[in-house]
């Protein structure tokens, strides 16, 4: 029990196991296991779905239902027009599933599904995941912006106004800050997803040698601790939806410059 | 930190099941269901602006109509007020006329019946004056036994009459 106790890894969390003895899936000589991973993307997925197919009863007066969806979907073209414009309606399908899909990833991930002994996996706090969106988006923004400009869309890189002496250092300097771009998207959801799993599972291994540490260390490091976790929850709640709108709104504001240069 | 430590092992799984799932959401969800989802709100946002601009028009047409019958109204009556009016001074006038003409029969008739009043008076009076005389003649006659001549009668008689 104590040895147990003592080997809290709040890392462990976010290991991947392969399921139902699928560690062997080969495809093209790369293996392919269903993992934890790879189901709570399926079940993100299937909710998301679900969650979208409940505000398809296309109502003119709608539900409480179809109304959440369209609220969503509202917000998404409201985010594309206003940084992007009427260009930006056609990037709708794809914003919104990144939005409401990571979205939903981040919640599940903090569903307290530990209770009745299932380990909700945070998909999003692997790089792994998230640099594949991050890619996915800086493609798009590629393959349109040279598709839309050609080679013009080098200007990107120059500023309006840049003096010509100045101008093979700022292309150099706008150049490293555009490719950039993937791996601090990428970074950005990986690390605050799994900064703020981390804090809760060490104050709630707090909580647990707390309280197996007697009356005294129960008063003084469970109650504040547990209370900081209930904040702390509340919080992880709000950047779990923070991070997935940063998430979208970057993208469409990388989109932007793809679709506009500037 | 098992991103890192699992990496070797798990990245190709992680990324084939998270293009299986994305594409999933991306083509059932995203390409499929939203802009469903968003042609329904946008149907309904024209469908209010379609409503909202009738009953626009509905409420000027009503006003325009209101404006009208007020128009028409406010004529009517005028028209009215001027019938009123033109009757009142018609018959005004007829009274009017009514009145003078009722007035020159009654004056005419005061007149006649003066005359009338007058000529009887002075009948009256040669009657009396006749009577005297004749009666001055048989006074005397029957007190002086003579016989005088009417117009010497009739002339006393006149000049008593005058004095008398």
């Amino acid at each position: 029990m104590a040895a147990e106790q003592a080997k809290i890894d709040p890392m462990h969390q976010f290991s991947i196991e392969p399921l139902f003895g699928s560690h062997n899936w080969e495809l093209g000589g790369y293996n392919i296991a269903f993992t934890n991973s790879a189901l709570w993307m399926g079940i993100a997925a299937f909710a998301l779905w679900l969650f979208v197919f409940g505000g398809m009863k296309r109502q003119l007066v709608p539900g409480r239902w179809q109304m959440a969806v369209e609220s969503f979907t509202g917000f998404v073209d409201d985010m594309l027009e206003a940084n992007i414009g009427k260009a930006g309606r056609k990037y709708v399908p794809y914003v919104f599933s990144l939005f409401m899909f990571i979205l939903f990833a981040n919640l599940l991930g903090l569903f307290p599904l530990g209770i009745v002994g299932v380990h909700p996996f945070t998909f999003t706090s692997h790089f792994t995941v998230t640099g594949i969106l991050a890619l996915i988006s800086f493609s798009i923004v590629l393959v349109v912006g040279f598709a839309k400009h050609g080679f013009h869309f080098f200007s990107l890189f120059i500023p309006h106004g840049t003096p010509v002496v100045m101008m093979p250092l700022i292309f150099f300097v706008e150049l490293a800050s555009f490719m950039v771009r993937p791996f601090s998207l990428a970074l950005r959801l990986f690390v605050a997803m799994m900064a703020g799993h981390l804090l809760l599972e060490v104050l709630s291994s707090f909580v647990i040698a707390g309280f197996n540490g007697g009356l005294g260390t129960s008063i003084i490091v469970v109650i504040p601790t547990f209370l900081l976790m209930i904040a702390i929850c509340a919080l992880e709640i709000l950047v779990a939806g923070i991070q997935a709108y940063v998430f979208a709104l970057l993208t469409s504001l990388y989109i932007n410059d793809a679709e506009n240069l500037h | 930190m098992p991103q890192i430590a699992q990496l070797a092992d798990t990245y190709s799984s992680q990324i084939f099941w998270l293009l299986v799932f994305f594409g999933l959401v991306f083509f059932i969800v995203g390409r499929g269901m939203v802009p469903k989802v968003m042609d329904t709100v946008s149907m309904r946002d024209k469908q209010i602006s379609d409503d909202l601009s009738a009953a626009e028009a509905a409420r000027n047409e009503a006003n325009a109509q209101e404006e009208a019958w007020r128009k028409r109204e406010n004529e009517n009556r005028a028209q009215a007020h001027a019938l009123v009016h033109d009757a009142k001074t018609k018959a005004a006038h007829e009274t009017e006329q009514k009145l003078a003409a009722a007035q020159e029969k009654i004056d005419a008739r005061l007149a006649e019946a003066e005359a009338r009043i007058e000529a009887a008076r002075a009948d009256a009076a040669s009657e009396i004056q006749s009577v005297a005389s004749d009666a001055a003649q048989d006074i005397v006659m029957r007190l002086t036994g003579m016989q005088i001549a009417k117009d010497n009668a009739s002339a006393a008689v006149k000049k008593a009459m005058i004095h008398g």
